[in-house]
């Protein structure tokens, strides 16, 4: 089998005053050159587990795992430093406001030219002329004059297609997309998912799509973890989401209002303390 | 008769050159009883005409009666015993210092009732919260359970129109579902009339009758809900967005 | 057992009473600062201060304004006088026990009167806006213009030297500072949605100042209070150095090591020693502030 990422028993703990917090518990999944959802409700640890794979949880959390393999590299056993250059160079992360990612007192060209610097050694007009393709290439009209303007300048769709832009830069081979689109409005949604697509299929990347949003992650992604408190308990193919068996899925999927079903109540998702004692379904292929 | 009735309403921020005009010539009227709603994207001005009736963004011109009555720049205190409004964000409308006791009972107060305790006691059960919940502080509750906290502090002068400034985009799907539920349940029992903003059409085609679709500022389009139900819009913006949200 | 159900008592997330609430609230708060190790160092140090202050009788092995010309400027360790004496034969372990009362009084009447002035002034400058805003804060800025010192300086000349007068003075030239902190803070605030939804009960002013803003400006404010403490004692130390605070024979420690400049190469502990005393207590608020600033601070919360 063809695995980009491999991760095996994943735990992400919290220590607390009530004793030990456990975010995510025993997550096992593979990654290939597909899309990969993974849908959960807050505090289901959905963001914890994308966090957990570039070992980006601050201290006192702890990550823990039998092997978090990167093309077969183990990323558990690598030393601080060496995360640094896997983080951006070879799994990228982009992340739900963009207004936090970008420096505010910098132009958007000249951030992504230092970007593009740092991991080409070309000139400043060779880099110039880069930025501007990427920028092309994430569906930015008149790239010139966005590269001269300031990030507070840019609406929040623009916004997250440079971050995109920015995190393609050094080709990555991992792309994990934290809630991507939830700041944005429906329509500037589909352009940014679109745009995503796109470049994930042109560049046979893998991406881990985050986020709360079912019907979303139905449409867009290939497969789908479904987490709930910390474990996944369900995988499936994402058309066949809305066929999905676990009750949890079930009872998410029936919680939304929709236009073509009008029922005076929705329905309540009862939750079973099972669920969370079961034990994690595996994601592996 | 109608609870509300809006009439050419504008809605500025600023002076001079500064002036951005959120709200355009916004003209629609909610009769009582009913559930109205007012859609768009972000920026097109559906807060602000929350926030301009409640008397929250000061500058505008134009309309605003409620039952009748029309609204000067300064709202009396009876204003308040009629309309209330709860939040979009439930992490950010409660006081981070007060309890659940503190912000019912002091809002209780500020309307002159005298039975607080037994009123703190009816409106937590109202919102199906119940007692144990009547001290704790706003970080010792989750996101659905603030929000019935603000949906009671809304529900303490017994309002006649409650103004919903999207009060479930903060929550999960199936908290979003127990809110839905309640506030459709609270709406019978209370005979009360809504004004929900939301920028989600299915939210707003579950819990309105009829809705208004704004665009930068203007409402482009009025209908109601069985239309909205079989994509029969007529404005091409109201089309994309419900093409964009099936 | 039964320390162990007063424990979970305090800790549950479901209080049942109002006291119930604040009590747990209080432990929790103190869990939280007990975690600090330098925050309870600076703590204990504080509580020590307060315990010499209120034994100072019991614990001055000599009457601090007991002369005795035969025995001055006796080293460190000599017989009867550990920290040895001073020009006048002065014990001075026994002025620096009394000199503690001295400092502790200067620190609460400071503490009473300038972050309150500066958070009455911030908060309704902020909150009210407008003409009132440009106005207060101007006059904020004038008071801000000046080197405190050399402003305390002047009050203290115009009103006479004297402990008092030297905390006026203080306390005139700490409250700007606060004063801003109060103003930014409630500017952040005033737009949030609960202050929108108290507005919407139609509460007035006065009251979402007194009930809704201050108990969110206080925690900071405390936190920069004793974060400040240290300068407000060196600026009574400074005043009693140059003679405009404490008058002799008064123990005050700046009045102190202003007696002591005179021997400082031939008997350096005269000034010394009461240095150390104020550079220990100045350590500890500073160390308590930092620990206060993690508990209080609303933003770090759970």
């Amino acid at each position: 089998m063809d695995h980009l990422l491999d991760v095996e028993n994943l735990w992400v703990r919290f220590p607390t005053r009530q004793g030990i917090f456990d975010a995510v518990r025993g997550v096992s999944f593979t990654l290939g050159r597909e899309r990969l959802g993974i849908v959960g409700e807050s505090g289901s640890g959905k963001s914890m587990t994308g966090r957990a794979i570039l070992r980006l949880i601050r201290p006192p959390g702890q990550v823990e795992a039998d092997h978090i393999k990167l093309d077969g590299v183990d990323l558990m056993q690598k030393s601080e430093k060496d995360m640094r250059d896997v983080r951006g160079e070879r799994i990228s992360m982009v992340m739900q406001d963009p207004k936090f990612s970008l420096n505010p007192v910098m132009t958007i060209g000249d951030q992504i030219i230092e970007a593009y610097r740092l991991h080409n050694r070309v000139s400043k007009s060779i880099a110039w002329t880069k930025a501007l393709e990427m920028l092309e290439a994430v569906s930015i009209r008149d790239p010139d004059r966005v590269m001269r303007a300031y990030p507070h300048e840019m609406s929040g769709g623009m916004g997250q297609r440079i971050m995109i832009a920015m995190m393609l830069i050094p080709n990555p081979e991992i792309l994990i997309a934290d809630e991507p689109t939830s700041a944005l409005d429906v329509s500037v949604q589909r352009q940014v998912l679109d745009i995503m697509d796109k470049l994930v299929k042109e560049r046979g990347m893998g991406l881990i799509f985050i986020s709360h949003d079912l019907n979303l992650v139905a449409d867009f992604c290939d497969r789908v973890l479904i987490m709930y408190a910390g474990r996944i308990v369900e995988v499936c193919d994402a058309d066949k989401l809305h066929d999905a068996q676990h009750p949890y899925t079930r009872g998410l999927l029936n919680s939304l209002p929709r236009l073509d079903a009008p029922r005076d109540r929705l329905e309540v998702l009862t939750r079973d303390p099972a669920w969370s004692e079961a034990p994690s379904v595996s994601g592996r292929v | 008769m109608s609870m509300l009735d809006i009439d050419a309403l504008d809605v500025w921020f600023g002076r001079d050159r500064g002036r951005v005009d959120a709200v355009r010539q916004a003209s629609f009227i909610a009769a009582a009883g009913e559930s109205f709603g007012l859609v768009g994207e972000s920026g097109s001005g559906k807060s602000t005409i929350l926030r301009a009736i409640t008397g929250l963004a000061p500058t505008w011109s134009g309309k605003i009666a409620v039952k009748g009555h029309a609204i000067g720049q300064r709202r009396p205190k009876a204003f308040y015993k009629q309309v209330q409004m709860v939040f979009q964000d439930p992490y950010a409308s409660l006081h981070p210092r007060h309890s659940v006791d503190a912000v019912l009972g002091e809002t209780l107060h500020l309307h002159g009732f005298r039975d607080i305790d037994a009123r703190v006691v009816k409106l937590l059960d109202d919102v199906g919260l119940g007692q144990k919940f009547r001290f704790r502080y706003p970080h010792q509750l989750s996101g659905g359970q603030r929000q019935r906290v603000a949906i009671a502090r809304a529900l303490a002068p017994e309002p006649e129109l409650l103004l919903l400034d999207e009060p479930t985009s903060a929550l999960d799907v199936s908290v979003q579902a127990e809110i839905l539920n309640l506030l459709a349940d609270l709406r019978q029992e209370h005979g009360l009339t809504y004004l929900m903003v939301s920028h989600d059409l299915s939210v707003v085609g579950h819990m309105c009758d009829r809705l208004a679709v704004m665009k930068d500022g203007e409402i482009v389009e009025i209908m109601d809900v069985a239309a909205l139900r079989a994509m029969k819009a007529t404005h091409p913006y109201s089309q994309h967005l419900l093409q964009a949200s099936v | 057992m039964a320390e162990q159900t007063l424990r979970a008592w305090l800790l549950t997330d479901t209080p049942t009473s109002r006291r119930h609430a604040k009590l747990s609230a209080l432990y929790q708060g103190w869990l939280s600062f007990r975690s600090n190790t330098m925050a309870m160092i600076g703590l204990g140090i504080l509580l020590a201060l307060v315990l010499v202050a209120a034994a100072a009788p019991i614990l001055s092995p000599h009457d601090p304004f007991a002369q005795d010309l035969g025995n001055r400027l006796a080293p460190l360790g000599t017989d009867g006088h550990v920290l040895g004496t001073d020009s006048l034969g002065r014990d001075i372990l026994s002025r620096l026990i009394y000199g503690a009362r001295i400092t502790l009084y200067i620190v609460a009447l400071v503490a009473l009167i300038a972050p309150v002035v500066g958070l009455l002034v911030g908060t309704v400058s902020g909150y009210l806006g407008g003409w009132i805003d440009i106005v207060l804060m101007r006059i904020t800025d004038i008071f801000l213009a000046f080197p405190r010192l050399v402003l305390a300086l002047a009050f203290v000349a115009a009103l006479g030297a004297g402990i008092e007068n030297a905390v006026i003075a203080i306390s005139l030239t700490a409250w700007p500072p606060y004063a801003r902190i109060a103003r930014a803070e409630t500017l952040t605030i005033r737009s949030s949605d609960y202050i929108s939804a108290i507005k919407l009960q139609g509460a007035g002013g006065l009251r979402i100042i007194t009930k809704h803003i201050w108990p969110l400006c206080v925690s900071s404010l405390i936190v920069r209070v004793t974060l400040d403490m240290a300068g407000i004692i060196l600026a009574a130390a400074g005043l009693g150095f140059l003679g405009l605070g404490a008058q002799p024979p008064s123990p005050e420690w700046g009045a102190m090591i202003s007696e002591g400049r005179r021997f400082i190469l031939d008997h350096w502990w005269v000034a010394t020693m009461p240095g150390l005393a104020i550079f220990t207590v100045s350590l500890a608020f500073n160390l308590l502030g930092d620990g206060l600033r993690d508990v209080l601070d609303p933003k770090a919360g759970e």
